[in-house]
């Protein structure tokens, strides 16, 4: 095992709700949908008019821009709506399933055997190549380059995470195709890991760099691993993929089907019994929610609290998502919160008196405790960004929108998530992650994906 | 409370876009989160947030100032009565320091608050809570004899010049506080300076020796350098501002900021490395030399006039300090070192932390250009190596 990256800088929030290591009974709903909005610059075209037929593997859209990128549905039955939002923008794909599971066969194959092109090709062609997005800017991977590397984080740090050692139990063999496929598409390919679990499927890879990273949460973040292991410069791309998406992809090799099942950790603090699941991508949650949830206003998160999309009771679960969360909501005045010893609450500062109790969880909502204000604060990004980069001359850069700066001080190595427990701890209560995507969908514009 | 809350539900409306009242929409609105932590919550980015906001840190900022305000109310009343040489009991002391110091504090608030939201209101924000630890700060920098009128004065200046023209808190310059003693010290030199303006009632007094009334930097000027002892401006039991004499008092107060996370340990720690280095130079230095303040000990001028003050609460005010880490280091140290090098070369104006943490304010951006570039560098040189 080679030597272990430890990551000092972050901050691991102690959430109530952690799912148990156990599978919870459900069934698939009725409801799925793809959500276009998932994707970050893509312009829809849609293929499959409502009320049509389809399979799980039939294309339902493709990209304005890039029409190879296809995206294709989970589940066979018809399409019910397009949910459209503001200027006709598609949100929501809808999709009523019928229970038959009828597939698209795109046959069986030996990834060692095929040739680059024609790996590509049947990726796309079975709408896995979305599941390949790309450093800088996390957006779907451009499939006539070759990246520099691949990365796969193999665990993941943020608050409730799903177990991956645990979710991958039963897909070894899927899981090592799909890594084959990986080997073909890229010259090198780095696998992280955490020190704190066994990780014996990654260890047992072949033709694979394993890199074990010990700390706090962004540790398991594939662009604070990255970084430390070879950090992006400007012209570099480098392919990123997450565990369960490297199983399906090997799944469409040995069964020459695209399987959108993903296992689900259901958790949070309103979540009565916080537990994993067998579900399938895009699925509706209602499923998932029935009856396991606790009584007030709640929130329901596709994703971890720090990164997650708000999606409602009736929701779908996001593209890249394997886990749900469920906190309550909190919008409501709390009678001089500021001034109150504060012992429930949760601070990285010790400015609430909690810090007299360890080894406490918490049960946080989503009220903001406070109001947005400039920057005064100093330090404060610094201490959650285990990177070589200064976070708030970033952000002053991209809102000043100094596309020369925004270069400099390292726009290429950082996406959302690197940054979101920026957000989380910082004082003035701005919105960090939205800013930096604009500052990437700038740079997009500006210089090119 | 829940009449509290519906009293405040119903003005509400009035004071909205569009109510009869909604002129005093900013007014209303700080008035509302003071009460009650608003009920506003995530959208999307991160669905919960750190419970700290900045409410909660300019509090904490003003609990780590109650130590020294209640020590410098004692010492005011104890400073008086020694003065004139009267046996007075320990509540007599505090109740005259009382009387002295708290209108100060009364008039420092009422004005800066009022400018505060009158700015707030012109410009459709909220109000910020940055003159919650300034209007604390003023009063306790300031020497207790000051007329109230200059208080309001300097106060206005400071929000007013020092923070409101660059766009209210998290935009200034310069630290206000200081800027407000900076101000009162060269429009109104004859009485921010000299031996009488640091006892209360000092000028009142008949029949006392001007000496007496002179601050430790005061009588080192004047050649006197061992008036008091290390210990005595340690514990704070000599004259001067307000809050500024003891720097036991001062070092609780950092505590806190340091416990807590709100004040930067980083800066603290190198403005005291900077000033007992640069009175070592001075002690090696200046052993045959007449200037008085070249005899005071390393160490005793950590604890003389506002180091200790200025380190702890003014140098390490994150607005007008250094942005980087590194650069903290840089920042802190200079600062320590000028403020002795002023001191000791420059005696009349022997309160040279004031002015170092100024000019230090004034460089702390560059300094962070500096930091900033060299992230850019070592990228730049990745870049390169690889290819």
């Amino acid at each position: 095992m080679s030597e272990v990256i430890k990551i000092k800088k972050g901050l691991d929030i102690p959430l109530a709700g952690k799912a148990e290591k156990v599978f919870g009974q459900t069934q698939l709903p009725g409801l799925f949908a793809i959500k276009p909005v998932d994707f970050h610059g893509l312009t829809p075209k849609m293929v499959v008019k409502e009320g049509e037929q389809v399979q799980i593997g039939t294309v339902l859209f493709y990209d304005k821009y890039r029409p190879e990128l296809k995206f294709v549905s989970p589940v066979s039955g018809t399409l019910k709506a397009v949910i459209r939002g503001e200027r006709r923008r598609i949100l929501e794909v809808v999709l009523e399933n019928d229970g038959k599971d009828d597939a698209v066969d795109f046959g069986t194959a030996v990834p060692a055997q095929m040739d680059r092109e024609a790996l590509v090709a049947r990726l796309l062609e079975s709408g896995a190549w979305p599941y390949f997005r790309q450093r800088p800017y996390d957006v779907i991977a451009n499939p006539q380059e070759t990246p520099k590397a691949i990365f796969v984080s193999g665990f993941d740090s943020a608050p409730l995470a799903p177990d991956m050692d645990f979710v991958l139990t039963g897909e070894e063999e899927a899981f090592k195709t799909g890594v084959e496929v990986l080997k073909k598409l890229a010259p090198e390919v780095h696998i992280g890991t955490s020190r704190d679990s066994a990780s014996k499927l990654y260890n047992s890879l072949q033709g694979v760099q394993v890199h074990t990273f010990a700390g706090p949460h962004p540790a398991g973040n594939v662009g604070v691993q990255i970084h430390h292991v070879s950090p992006i410069n400007k012209g570099e791309k480098v392919w990123v993929i997450q565990p369960q998406e490297i199983v399906s992809v090997g799944k469409l090799f040995t069964t020459g089907k695209h399987d959108f099942s993903r296992v689900l950790a259901l958790t949070g603090s309103e979540v009565l019994k916080p537990c994993y699941l067998r579900y399938r991508l895009g699925a509706s949650v209602s499923e998932v929610l029935k009856d396991k949830l606790a009584e007030g206003q709640l929130r329901i998160v596709s994703g971890n609290v720090l990164t997650g999309s708000q999606v409602g009771r009736d929701g779908y679960l996001g593209f890249y998502h394997s886990q749900v969360t469920v906190i309550p909501e909190g919008d409501e005045h709390e009678f001089l919160g500021w001034a109150l010893p504060g012992f429930g609450k949760f601070s990285m500062s010790r400015t609430f008196f909690s810090w007299l109790s360890k080894n406490k969880t918490y049960k946080l909502d989503a009220n903001m405790h406070g109001g947005e204000r400039a920057i005064v604060v100093s330090g404060q990004y610094d201490k959650v960004l285990p990177m070589d980069i200064l976070p708030e001359f970033l952000i002053k850069a991209v809102l000043a929108e100094d596309l020369d700066k925004m270069e400099q001080l390292g726009m290429y190595e950082v996406v959302e998530e690197d940054l979101a427990l920026c957000e989380f701890v910082d004082t003035s209560k701005l919105e960090v992650q939205a800013i930096l995507r604009k500052g990437m969908d700038l740079m997009i514009k500006e210089l090119g994906a | 409370m829940k009449a509290l809350r519906k009293l405040l539900d119903n003005i509400k409306p009035h004071v909205s876009k569009g109510g009869r009242f909604e002129m005093f929409h900013s007014t209303y609105d700080a008035f509302e989160t003071l009460l009650f932590v608003p009920d506003k919550t995530n959208k999307n980015g991160v669905h919960v947030r750190d419970a700290i906001d900045m409410k909660r840190t300019m509090i904490v900022v003003v609990l780590a100032l109650v130590p020294a305000l209640l020590f410098g109310i004692w010492n005011t009343g104890y400073q008086h009565f020694l003065a004139q040489g009267m046996e007075a009991g320990f509540w007599d002391m505090v109740l005259h320091g009382a009387l002295r110091v708290v209108p100060i504090i009364v008039v420092s608030y009422g004005t800066g608050l009022g400018i505060e939201f009158i700015f707030a209101q012109i410009r459709g924000h909220e109000v910020n809570e940055g003159f919650l630890v300034s209007g604390m700060l003023i009063p306790l920098i300031l020497p207790v004899d000051i007329p109230l009128w200059m208080v309001v004065v300097a106060t206005a200046f400071a929000v007013v010049i020092g923070k409101e023209i660059f766009g209210g808190s998290g935009m200034n310059i310069w630290n206000p506080a200081l800027l407000a003693r900076a101000f009162l010290f060269f429009a109104y030199p004859a009485q921010m300076s000299g031996d009488i303006v640091w006892i209360s009632g000092f000028s009142g007094m008949e029949g006392v020796d001007a000496a007496t009334g002179a601050t430790a930097l005061g009588a080192a000027v004047a050649g006197n350098s061992d008036k008091f002892s290390i210990m005595e401006s340690f514990l704070g039991v000599i004259p001067g501002s307000i809050g500024e004499t003891s720097t036991l008092a001062i070092l609780l107060g950092a505590l806190v900021l340091i416990y807590t996370g709100i004040g930067s340990w980083k800066v603290m720690t190198s403005v005291f490395a900077g000033g007992l280095l640069m009175g070592l130079v001075f002690n090696w230095l200046g052993a045959e030399s007449s200037n008085g303040l070249m005899h005071i000990s390393a160490l005793q001028h950590l604890t003389l006039g506002g180091f200790a003050f200025g380190a702890v609460f003014m140098a390490t005010d994150p607005v007008s300090a250094s942005r980087t880490e590194a650069g903290k280091w840089i920042y802190g140290f200079l600062i320590g070192v000028f403020a002795v090098l002023i001191r000791v070369f420059n005696p009349a104006y022997p309160e040279g932390m004031m002015l170092a943490i100024l000019l230090m304010n004034t460089f702390a951006p560059l300094i962070d250009h500096f930091v900033v570039e060299a992230n850019i560098k070592r990228r730049l040189k990745r870049a390169v190596v690889k290819a």
